[in-house]
């Protein structure tokens, strides 16, 4: 049951450990998670929502009369309205099951941009755009002879807000901008840029994959056009993401994928389409995993967004302040106002070889270009290390990853 | 799963101090290495002639893993025949991905077997052939033009 949550009580790191049976698995005793941007590991509570569909009442939705249907139906809607609410949606059939965020990016891409998007028009991104919200647009670009722009970073991670107004011009058609960026942890002012973009009378996705799992959230309060996550980045399973979009939005667009289960009715030569949210959801669901994100919800409400946050920048200034103290360090992104995500590199070791030295500890960070080529470019680097710090890490877990540096640093001294 | 195993010695020196870095100025192979999941790059130019690599040099930027192979590999198939440094190859990879194979080409005792360490970190593997693979790459695409 949710309590009231309430800042002043902190999160009880040590009894949210015990939901996560991989902690205690064994072979992972002493397992350092340092990936939570990557994947979040999974509760007991969503692994027991899957398994209890699947054992009690697997059966396929909306089509059946009998009783077994009738309680999947109810799980995966139930789902549906737990994540309207979650979101701040103004209606349950603004919220889209996708397998993820990037298939959510991608529907906005097919059955949108290749619908509206004309020869002339302005795509803006931003440079620290994951490939997701990327590569979907200049292929949309390519396709409809729009052009893309991008709103720079500056050397603190942050981006340049104040050529907002010099980038956004009347032919600016659709603003795609992260909430949160993967790589340099930077916590985009999204309110800005939307209100900024609808005075230019641009739409505005936001890809909330990075943010969602660390901060409360309201499309409505953001006045979101679209807003894309993924359930497996927030204790959910693989394989499930959300496309939240306007009903006017969403109604205009095109379905993407198109079959079974999104027809109002078919004759032989021509269908029309049912109505939102199912115009979008042909084929069979991954019923198993939206029931499974409804219960990672649940979890994530009961604990609490804003105490979650809390603890995130509790590590967050934890480990930053220990970084900032090593010479031979340097740490990507903002100091201020940023998400547990932290890009770094030790001055002669590739990042590649950071991660092997530290699984041989382990402690399991990210390494590599993270998807996101577009500010390794700007950094000038081929790639960097990461360590994302979640819910279940504590600040014993940063002391060991503070003290892998070192160690890693001096089991290589002899080669740098 | 010791880590000295990965880093051998001979492969940390050969990262310190590569081999072989550069471009070779009349090459008649060009061909690029990437590996698109941690962006490790690597440039090899060669020059083949008469079926023997007459020459091989490389540039890049990656790991210890990456460019220490690339190193060892442009050491190791310098003047050889095209046919060997095949056989090389296959057997290279035998070698880091920890398959049987005929010990024909790489004794215990050749920097080559160095690398044999890798096969006990999967996700190393990749490193370790980026420059093999697109030796391999440049030098089909060389027989290729000349068979036309």
């Amino acid at each position: 049951m949710a309590i009231a949550e309430s800042i002043d009580d902190k999160l009880d790191v040590a009894d949210v450990r015990k939901h996560f049976p991989i902690f205690s698995h064994p072979g992972n005793e002493g397992l350092v998670y340092l990936d939570s941007a990557a994947t979040t590991q999974r509760p007991t509570k969503v692994l027991d929502a899957i398994r209890h569909f699947n054992e009690e009442y697997n059966s396929n939705i909306h089509r059946s009369a009998y009783k077994l249907a009738e309680k999947a139906t109810a799980g995966y809607e139930c789902a549906r309205l737990l994540i309207a609410q979650f979101t701040g949606a103004a209606h349950s059939h603004e919220i889209i099951f996708t397998r993820g965020a990037t298939e959510a990016i991608n529907f906005v891409m097919r059955g949108w941009g290749e619908k509206f998007l004309k020869p002339g028009d302005e795509i803006l991104l931003s440079e620290m755009e994951h490939h997701s919200n990327l590569v979907p647009w200049q292929v949309a670009a390519q396709k409809s002879g729009a052009k893309l722009k991008f709103i720079p970073f500056d050397d603190n991670g942050e981006l340049e807000l104040g050529k907002l107004d010099d980038l956004l011009t009347a032919r600016t058609r659709l603003v795609a901008i992260t909430h949160a960026s993967n790589v340099l942890g930077t916590r985009v002012d999204v309110k800005r840029i939307i209100d900024a973009a609808h005075a230019a009378k641009a739409v505005v996705l936001v890809d909330g994959a990075q943010h969602v799992p660390h901060s409360p959230l309201n499309v409505q309060d953001l006045d979101a056009d679209f807003y894309v996550f993924s359930g497996h980045k927030m204790l959910g399973p693989m394989g499930i993401g959300i496309l939240y979009g306007k009903e006017a939005l969403l109604d205009a667009m095109d379905p993407v994928l198109y079959g079974g289960s999104m027809i109002d009715d078919v004759r032989q030569y021509e269908s029309t389409w049912a109505e939102l949210p199912w115009k979008f959801e042909a084929g069979t669901q991954n019923i198993p995993a939206v029931i499974g994100l409804g219960a990672a919800i649940e979890l994530l409400e009961e604990w609490g967004l804003r105490r979650i946050e809390e603890h995130d920048k509790m590590l967050t200034s934890y480990v930053l302040r220990q970084l900032e103290q090593i010479d031979f360090v340097t740490v990507y992104g903002p100091r201020e106002h940023r998400n547990p995500v932290i890009s770094f590199a030790i001055q002669g070791i590739h990042a590649h070889d950071i991660a092997t030295f530290f699984d041989s500890r382990n402690i399991a960070i990210r390494s590599g270009h993270h998807c996101a080529k577009l500010i390794m470019k700007k950094l000038n680097i081929s790639a960097t290390a990461r360590a994302s710090f979640y819910l279940y890490n504590t600040t014993e877990h940063v002391d060991l990853f503070v003290d892998a540096i070192h160690k890693a640093r001096g089991y290589f001294a002899r080669w740098i | 799963m010791d880590l000295d195993d990965l880093y051998q010695e001979i492969i940390l020196e050969h990262y310190k101090e590569p081999k072989n870095q550069g471009t070779v100025a009349d090459a008649n192979v060009h061909v690029e290495g990437r590996n698109p999941f941690c962006g490790d790059e690597i440039k090899l130019t060669m020059l083949v002639q008469e079926g023997i690599v007459q020459d091989i040099k490389f540039t890049g930027s990656g790991c210890a893993i990456s460019q220490s192979s690339a190193s060892v590999m442009t050491e190791h198939i310098k003047g050889k025949r095209v046919e060997e440094v095949k056989k090389l190859f296959e057997e290279f990879g035998h070698l880091v991905r920890g398959e049987e194979h005929m010990h024909e080409q790489i004794d215990d005792m050749d920097e080559l077997s160095a690398f044999q360490g890798v096969s006990a970190f999967p996700t190393r593997v990749k490193c370790a052939m980026l420059a093999w693979n697109a030796m391999k790459e440049g030098i089909e695409k060389e027989l290729e033009r000349y068979a036309e």
